[in-house]
């Protein structure tokens, strides 16, 4: 795992104590195209469950998580894919 | 941050019952997510319309601090922030958009 995944996965981590997360760099499938820098970490999916979802609406959910990244998104983060859900 | 733009904004949301800002155009998407937004919204059939924010630098600043939202694709439905298009993707899997636009699922 990369240095921005890294920062990613402990932010999210301090954040929401998540039962389940998955950082993924997804980069290499964007080779050349707009965001794509040498070294890949530009392009992640993210997925995560936790109980702090619980009760919030979809996008009130994906909005703590672009808190969480606020200073990441845009520079390095080119695209970021979301899941988050509450545990069922 | 001009107030002209969030204006603008605002006359754009409040105007079209379905707007997609995205990058590039329907036809032509230049990004990922833009082109899975369009796909979902031509398989509603219902029609939108769309604002290319890559010809536009002051709209695709601008539209962030509208929606406080920090990417792009996003949708608006009857003056309604929806999201982009994850979140597009988990309300058309579960049948919410649809039921949005009152088409038929």
């Amino acid at each position: 795992m990369g240095p921005i995944a890294e920062e990613i996965t402990r932010r999210l981590t301090d954040a929401f104590a998540p039962v389940t997360l998955t950082v993924s760099d997804d980069s290499a499938q964007h080779h050349g195209h707009a965001g794509h820098r040498p070294g890949g970490e530009t392009h992640f999916s993210v997925a995560l469950t936790a109980a702090a979802f619980a009760g919030k609406s979809r996008v009130e959910r994906q909005r703590m998580v672009h808190a969480v990244l606020a200073d990441l998104m845009d520079n390095p983060i080119h695209a970021l894919a979301l899941t988050v859900n509450a545990p069922v | 941050m001009s107030d002209s733009v969030l204006d603008r904004i605002q006359q754009i949301v409040g105007s079209n019952d379905v707007v997609l800002f995205m990058k590039g155009t329907p036809d032509f998407p230049q990004c990922g997510f833009s082109s899975r937004a369009v796909a979902i919204l031509d398989r509603l059939g219902s029609g939108f319309a769309s604002y290319n924010v890559l010809e536009d630098p002051e709209l695709r600043e601008g539209i962030k601090h509208f929606s406080q939202w920090p990417t792009i694709p996003q949708l608006y439905i009857k003056g309604e922030f929806v999201g982009g298009s994850d979140i597009m993707m988990e309300m058309f899997e579960a049948g919410e958009l649809q039921a949005m636009l009152g088409a038929e699922a």
